[in-house]
């Protein structure tokens, strides 16, 4: 079924098939960047494919490829057919992918999301805005570059080293996934500030490289055996009192 | 209330006490809240506002869809960082004397949001007074916080606080296994 279509392009398209592939079932016909929108208006058209099913498009980047960073992928569907297809193109930074939304109107937003997130833009599309981000976010944040720590707020934050607040949620508020400055929660400053600002300003460190780390779980242990001993001995006393 | 004196005058019994303890009393028992509900945390605040633990009791029942008529923000959800704006607006609409409770984890703190996405915990933009945490937390630590807010009030406190953990029942003083002593 799949199979098929792959069948189809190859011989309708010949040379212009860069590669195909067939990894468990689900099956890829790369493309060169030029040939994009004419292969999928194909696809859309073509009596015996009819790929009327959009179902998504997004992107990889591999900022370490030096032919072309970017991998574009379309996944689509036949209602009728039922069969599955996955196109591939390459892309380079700064090139512009033929729209696709003229042939499946699904297509808009997913383009501007791949434009918000990844920085590629699409030639001949009819609204080329960011979709979830901001106007005034600055970068792509999907791109590998993009600092996994760099946030970029609407409101400035407040200044929170002043104001007497408590941590929050650390293992001794119950939360044991909370990510703590643990140098200074160890050293008795109760100044912890969110992990994000924590990077910002130079306080947060990975919890691997810190002893400290080592240290705080010590002590979660030694007071987890001091519980279940407790714990055990109010058991006995309790068999004791129902046994009277 | 804060100080109470008795004044039996034989058949006619006055109590006196402060006036802004009298005024802090009234604040407590008539909060009106306003739900800034954007992710699944709001479930768990239908939960608390529904018959079953119904907030009613705290007088806190009345939802305001104006801040200007509110006195509590209910920040429920994670807040993004497109949304920050938005809630700021909405915290200086409200009159004084205001609350802000930051319900669950990702309010809080931003929980595991830790991205550019989010703004990790609604207090980097306007201040909080409680922190419920959980993800998403009990109706029973809500309601916590709703006590402890009214405590807060009733001292005149503004220091931020975090709802303790519950004991687990099993393991509360008083009871053993074959039930309370």
């Amino acid at each position: 079924m799949s199979q098929a279509v792959v069948e189809r392009l190859t011989a309708h398209f010949g040379e212009r098939v860069l590669e195909t592939s067939d990894a468990f079932g689900d099956h890829e016909v790369v493309v060169a960047i030029k040939d994009w929108a004419e292969v999928a208006q194909f696809m859309k058209d073509d009596s015996d494919l009819q790929m009327d099913h959009f179902i998504d498009l997004t992107a990889v980047d591999y900022p370490e490829r030096e032919s072309s960073r970017f991998d574009l992928l379309l996944m689509t569907r036949s209602s009728v057919t039922g069969a599955r297809i996955r196109l591939r193109t390459y892309v380079k930074d700064g090139e512009e992918p033929g729209t696709l939304s003229g042939i499946w109107s699904g297509a808009n937003w997913a383009e501007r999301e791949v434009w918000d997130m990844f920085g590629i833009k699409f030639n001949g599309h009819p609204d080329m805005r960011r979709i979830l981000l901001y106007d005034e976010f600055v970068g792509h944040p999907l791109r590998k570059d993009y600092p996994i720590d760099k946030a970029q707020p609407l409101v400035p934050y407040r200044e929170v080293s002043d104001i007497d607040k408590l941590p929050p949620f650390g293992i001794e508020e119950g939360q044991p996934f909370a990510r703590i400055d643990w140098e200074s929660r160890l050293a008795g400053g109760d100044n912890q500030v969110s992990p994000a600002i924590g990077v910002q300003q130079g306080q947060r460190r990975t919890l691997s490289d810190s002893e400290a780390a080592q240290q705080i779980q010590a002590r979660i242990k030694a007071r987890m055996a001091q519980e279940s001993a407790e714990g055990e001995a109010s058991e006995d006393s309790a068999e004791e009192g129902s046994g009277q | 209330m804060g100080q109470l004196k008795v004044i039996d005058g034989g058949g006619e019994v006055a109590v006196t006490t402060r006036l802004s303890d009298l005024l802090q009393w009234a604040r407590k028992w008539s909060l009106f809240q306003y739900p800034f509900v954007t992710a699944c945390c709001g479930m768990e605040f239908m939960a608390t506002a529904a018959p079953r633990y119904d907030i009613a009791r705290f007088g806190a029942e009345a939802p305001r869809f104006s801040p200007r008529q509110s006195d509590v923000l209910w920040v429920v959800g994670t807040i993004s960082q497109r949304q920050g704006p938005a809630v700021r607006r909405i915290w200086e609409q409200m009159a004084d004397p205001k609350w802000v409770i930051a319900f669950g984890t990702c309010a809080s703190c931003g929980g595991f949001y830790d991205n550019y996405t989010t703004i990790p915990g609604v207090d980097k933009v306007i201040p909080v007074d409680v922190y419920i945490p959980g993800c998403p937390p009990r109706p029973e630590a809500v309601l916590d916080a709703l006590m402890l807010l009214q405590d807060k009030i009733q001292a005149n406190d503004r220091k931020p606080i975090i709802v303790p953990p519950r004991l687990v029942p099993e393991r509360a003083p008083g009871r053993t296994r074959e039930g309370n002593s």
